[in-house]
């Protein structure tokens, strides 16, 4: 194969060719213009020609996997990055890439007359943008996962509150699958909160747990009995007809931990220990 | 016994006892089990699945939707090729655990299901297939 003479047209043309990017890149239907502004867009584009052709000099075009052109796949692996926390969906971001393919083959008809050539230099170029394609979207595709990680661990958080309800009564309502990495942060922020406020009864509700097994009964009586060398006593709250039956027949004894059916019996309960009534404000309906 | 359709999935994490136990759901579920039966062998799966990852190092997972006559059920499959249980016996029993548990996962899973069967050998690895019928 002959010496692809990209390299050379990218930095003769690369002022007319930035121009003719940008236009088709405000004029694919996959722009957001909601969320990039065309001077963040030229500026973009225009970094990326640059380091495309400052790569294509020294770099082999078909293998983009090599030293010169790793200042190219960092640019596109930011540009992915952005893109996804942004909220782009991998085709917009992909036709970042993609889009300079039309203004490229113009470009290459009109400055290779030889036909056999010009076929040659558009095989090579829609390789090249082709291969920075896929790594774009393979990028997008890892920040997505960074970013459903992170926003996992948040709401791992997130998801484990502890309430006050009542002047020494706490409530955990636990949401949602407890895993042996959740339980664990579940039961320290409850350990911590009994400390903080003092509370002498805290209730555990299950009402949004699915599954109750043998772990995770353990991990409730774990908890129960922390809470206890804490000071705490705990009630655990929200269990359902089809969890109690399942409990049964597997054999897991709640021994001595207090259970309610629901949220608002384990409330009661608290009152009578701490020595509270609720009653009705005279003179209402 | 006609099995209707499969899903095979690996337990290499706890993630992926969630996604068993999801998928025995969704599919006992659709076949319009009561809330007690699907909650029995949901159960059962998570007990049995975290059974394959922990004492077998992790395995694979098949939920299968069987009809037998006019009863239609879920089937699991959970396979590992860990150190496999030298007595089976005794690690059915309540209350035996090697690692600290209840030891209540063999016993319990096999009180939840109407259908259940395990084959392990030591240095063999283990299969227990349970089936739920609605
Ligand atoms: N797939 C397996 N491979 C090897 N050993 C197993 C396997 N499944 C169970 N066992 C053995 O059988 C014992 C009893 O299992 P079982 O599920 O009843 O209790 P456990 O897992 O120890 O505790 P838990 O009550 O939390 O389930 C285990 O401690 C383990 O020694
Ligand atoms: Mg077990």
């Amino acid at each position: 194969m002959t010496t692809s003479r990209i390299p050379q047209l990218l930095r003769q043309h690369q002022a007319a060719l930035l121009d003719a990017w940008v236009k088709a890149q405000q004029a694919a239907l996959t722009l957001r213009r909601d969320l990039l502004s065309d001077a963040d867009l030229r500026i973009q584009s225009s970094d990326f020609l640059r380091s495309l052709t400052e790569a294509c000099q020294s770099g082999d075009l078909g293998d983009i996997q090599g030293p010169a052109w790793a200042e190219v796949r960092e640019f596109l692996s930011g540009v992915s990055g952005s893109r996804a926390s942004q909220g782009f969906s991998p085709a917009e971001t992909a036709t970042f890439v993609f889009s300079l393919k039309q203004p490229l083959f113009s470009l290459l008809r009109r400055e290779v007359a030889e036909p056999a050539a010009l076929v040659e230099e558009t095989w090579t170029a829609t390789v090249l943008l082709d291969n920075l394609g896929l790594h774009t979207v393979d990028a997008f595709q890892k920040s997505r996962e960074s970013i459903i990680t992170r926003q996992q661990q948040e709401l791992l958080e997130l998801s484990t509150p502890v309430v006050q309800l009542w002047t020494g009564v706490l409530a955990l309502p636990l949401i949602g699958t407890l895993d042996s990495a959740r339980t664990h942060v579940v039961m320290e922020s409850l350990l911590q909160a009994i400390v903080d406020t003092g509370a002498s009864l805290a209730i555990i509700d299950i009402t949004g747990v699915p599954t109750v097994d043998t772990l995770v009964a353990q991990h409730l009586m774990k908890a129960v009995a922390a809470a206890r060398l804490m000071g705490a006593e705990c009630v655990i709250s929200g269990i359902r007809p089809q969890i109690a039956q399942t409990i049964v027949h597997l054999g897991v004894e709640m021994g001595s931990v207090l259970t309610k059916a629901k949220l608002s019996d384990a409330l009661a309960l608290a009152f009578q220990r701490l020595g509270l009534a609720v009653a009705k404000a005279p003179g209402r309906a | 016994m006609e099995v209707r359709r499969i899903e095979a999935l690996p337990i290499r994490s706890s993630d992926d006892v969630v996604r068993v136990r999801r998928q025995a759901h969704n599919w006992a579920s659709e076949l319009g089990f009561s809330p007690v039966d699907l909650t029995k062998l949901v159960t059962a799966a998570s007990e049995i699945a975290r059974n394959t990852l922990e004492h077998g190092g992790g395995g694979s997972a098949r939920v299968e939707e069987v009809r037998r006559g006019v009863r239609v059920g879920v089937r699991l499959t959970f396979e590992d090729q860990g150190p496999g249980i030298a007595d089976i016996a005794q690690a059915m029993r309540d209350g035996f655990s090697t690692r600290r548990g209840m030891g209540l996962g063999l016993g319990g899973a096999k009180r939840l299901v109407d259908e259940f069967e395990i084959a392990s050998q030591a240095g063999a690895g283990t299969k227990i297939t349970m089936t739920r019928w609605k």
